[in-house]
């Protein structure tokens, strides 16, 4: 049965979730969900040892070989890309239930559930699948389901927010196919390891034209600076739950996404020097650093101040991939795991706030340091592991970055990536003043988050510790995943 | 002469930059959805004449005729997948639309966002 | 729409044909052109049409809600459930060769199974798009 993996790994979340919307209860809904997370995550991290034993694994759907039919072909970089999917997946689903029993209309919880069912479908889809025309289906997979996940937020701003997206989204998609037809016609194949062999035989405008389409399109569903602005609404207005998952994964496989176009498909060759994508990213991603960090100083609202750190740390990743060495990659696909820890432990903190008070603005801030101490403390964990304060998975991030700038003789970038954290430093304070230095004035009596939302942040947090000490694990599989990017390593 | 041979591809991009000019100029919800289809539909087209083979015909087998010339019929099933997720995403805009309707009262986006702007900051 | 007498004659004769084609369109799939897409929507075609002459309660009568949730849900299972069939039986996923006695029976049943499974999806989808869309702003649902 192990032979299968990588395709269980994909089609039991998808047969979850329909039998997930026909279930009338949402308690129901919710233990198949939590169930189904829990089995896909053992399932990644099978796929993870044993990619780390035994190399790639390849496996034909329908026994249809490549390149004729469709391949699910995982390395080390999808391995760890499914692994982080699959972990927050696991943990957003038990935290759902109590944030969507506040925040949700009843009759449409089980929708819900199998919406994020489809969209962790699509997402360990994008990360599994070997064949460029397969991925886009699995991205929209994940994208139309997000855009109904967001919609169901309690806001009627949510509508209008879901809808940007939505507009924003198709557009990258269809551009994303553009590039993808372009390829085809100019080499006749699909599949990924194929097309990186056949591309640099056929080198002319066309291949440039589709990297450009493609570049622009997966930057628009990653959220890159200046094509973020869908990204702040969407993550303001969505429900709590919501917001976590997305947050964490979304944006992380199209990042995923742009280093196999970037690396595997085109070859580090073509991208690097023949259309020198990092002279465009790199200023983009050092923008997106400092403006959205200088941004998120001045908002009000804590969940829209923490969509615009989410820009800034996409930055972040987007910088380590344009400096194109092995530790810049390092620090990108490490990044992308630590960023899903931190700001999943912090979305989820804001959703037991948002259980609790019923709002995340700053001034419902106040004075919950010692309402709600559990929430609180954790909060002040993931802040100090977004400004990447040395014990925290933040720390190692940084760390990798500046050396790998650094390595490439670019003070500056190094001093701005710093100058980032400064600002972090700022704006996560702003939520700590209000919380421990000021008094509670509402009316109403404030309790402790239930422990069914207190545990899974509380789980991110220790994570965030533990893999801030223990750095081996994650740096040993994200540089061996640079390796096979950039093709040094084994 | 090379020009006037292509002429599906211009056929693709000029749909396109019709369709995309539509979805950035409009601000009427719907009319930005109508530019989207246009602009999805550009790239069917797109698809579609890469597999067409001059004196092609259907890629269905004929016995006993081994000279036959079939178009490549990868580029419809590939654009038979893409119409249903234009679909997907057109059902899924036309009901955000619908509940936006009943929500604010209007599909100008510059009326809802000045709505939403009014409001209470969240 | 129900008081004219023309459509209500018409759309009687015509919604059994269009059903009927669309179970033509589905199993003649596999010979000539056609398949579970198409057939879906043209099923959920002939009951819309059905619906949009006689009303969405006497549509809902014939066809209830339920049922097309039902669908949506079910054909999904259908397909994924050949492939796990398939993945039972010794192949690989969707793998249709294992399903019957030799490679050429099982490719045959395993298109089938998973058009019927298409098609069974996308009627109720569609069904159920036309529902919601049709209720919306009334009491009757």
């Amino acid at each position: 049965m192990s032979e299968h993996l990588p395709v269980l790994l994909v089609v039991i979340p998808l047969m979850a979730a329909p039998t997930a919307a026909l279930l009338r209860w949402g308690r129901a809904a919710w233990g198949l969900a939590t169930g189904t997370s829990w089995v896909v995550l053992a399932m990644a991290l099978l796929i993870l040892r044993r990619v780390q034993d035994e190399g790639v694994i390849s496996y034909f759907l329908g026994g249809w070989a490549a390149p004729i039919g469709i391949e699910y072909r995982i390395d080390t970089v999808n391995a760890w890309v499914l692994m982080i999917v699959a972990a927050i997946g696991a943990l957003v689903m038990p935290y759902a239930r109590a944030s969507f029993e506040r925040e949700i209309q009843p009759s449409k919880i089980p929708l819900l559930y199998a919406g994020l069912l489809l969209c962790l479908t699509g997402l360990l889809g994008i990360a599994a699948t070997g064949d460029v025309f397969n991925l886009f289906v699995f991205l929209e997979i994940s994208s139309i389901s997000a855009y109904a996940l967001i919609a169901a937020g309690p806001d009627r701003r949510a509508l209008h927010a879901a809808y940007k997206y939505l507009i924003m989204g198709s557009i990258g998609a269809t551009f994303i196919v553009i590039g993808i037809g372009m390829m085809y016609a100019m080499t006749g194949t699909l599949n990924m390891a194929d097309l990186a062999q056949r591309l640099p035989e056929v080198s002319s405008r066309t291949v440039s034209v589709a990297f450009a389409f493609l570049t622009v399109g997966i930057s628009l569903k990653l959220a890159l600076f200046p094509l973020h602005l869908w990204l702040l609404d969407a993550y303001t207005f969505a429900p709590s739950a919501v917001t976590v998952f997305l947050a964490s994964t979304a944006t992380k496989v199209a990042v995923y996404m742009l280093v196999r176009f970037f690396f595997s498909i085109f070859g580090p060759g073509f991208s690097l020097e023949v259309m020198a994508f990092h002279w465009v990213l790199l200023p983009l991603a050092l923008i997106a650093v400092i403006s959205a960090s200088l941004t998120a100083i001045y908002q009000l609202n804590v969940k829209r101040l923490l969509a615009y750190s989410s820009v800034a740390q996409i930055g972040y990743m987007i910088l380590g991939v344009s400096l194109a060495s092995v530790t810049g990659l390092t620090a990108g696909l490490l990044h992308l795991f630590n960023h899903a820890l931190i700001k999943g432990a912090l979305f989820m903190a804001m959703g037991c706030v948002m259980y609790q008070v019923g709002s995340v603005r700053m001034e419902a801030m106040r004075g919950l340091g010692k309402k709600m101490p559990w929430t609180m403390a954790a909060f002040v964990l993931g802040g100090l592991s977004l400004i990447g304060v040395p014990g925290t998975v933040g720390f190692i991030s940084k760390w990798y970055l500046v050396l790998a700038a650094v390595e490439a003789g670019m003070w500056v970038v190094a001093a701005l990536v710093l100058v980032g954290s400064l600002m972090a430093v700022a704006y996560v304070w702003k939520v700590v003043e209000a919380a421990y230095f000021q008094e509670y004035k509402g009316e109403f009596e404030v309790r402790q988050a239930p422990i069914s939302l207190l545990a899974p942040t509380w789980v991110l947090v220790a994570a965030n510790l533990y893999f801030g000490v223990n750095a081996t694990l994650t740096s040993g599989v994200a540089t061996r995943a640079a390796e096979v990017l950039l093709g040094v390593g084994p | 002469m090379r020009i006037l041979g292509l002429y599906n591809y211009w056929i693709f991009i000029f749909l396109m930059m019709v369709g995309f000019y539509i979805l950035i100029s409009r601000r009427n919800l719907v009319k930005k959805i109508l530019g989207l289809n246009i602009f999805q539909t550009s790239v069917f087209i797109f698809y579609i004449s890469l597999g067409k083979i001059t004196g092609g015909t259907a890629p269905i087998l004929v016995e006993g005729e081994s000279e036959v010339v079939y178009s490549n019929p990868l580029p419809h099933v590939l654009i038979l997948t893409a119409i249903v997720v234009g679909v997907s995403t057109t059902a899924v805009a036309l009901s955000l639309v619908v509940r936006i309707k009943e929500a604010y009262g209007t599909i100008e986006g510059a009326e809802i966002n000045a709505m939403d702007n009014r409001m209470p900051p969240p | 729409m129900s008081d004219q007498v023309i459509l209500r004659v018409a759309v009687k004769i015509i919604v059994p044909m269009i059903l009927l084609y669309a179970l033509y369109v589905q199993f003649h799939g596999d010979f000539g052109p056609g398949g579970g897409f198409q057939a879906g929507v043209i099923f959920a075609a002939g009951i819309i049409l059905y619906g949009l002459v006689f009303g969405l309660r006497r549509a809902q009568k014939v066809f209830p809600t339920w049922v097309a949730r039902l669908m949506a849900a079910s054909g999904v299972l259908l397909y994924a459930g050949v492939g796990i069939a398939s993945l039972l039986l010794g192949g690989r996923y969707l793998d249709y060769s294992v399903l019957a006695h030799d490679p050429h029976h099982g490719q045959h049943y395993g298109i089938l199974l998973v058009e019927l499974g298409v098609m069974i999806t996308v009627c109720g989808v569609m069904i159920t798009i036309f529902y919601f869309f049709a209720a919306r702003g009334r009491e009757t649902l």
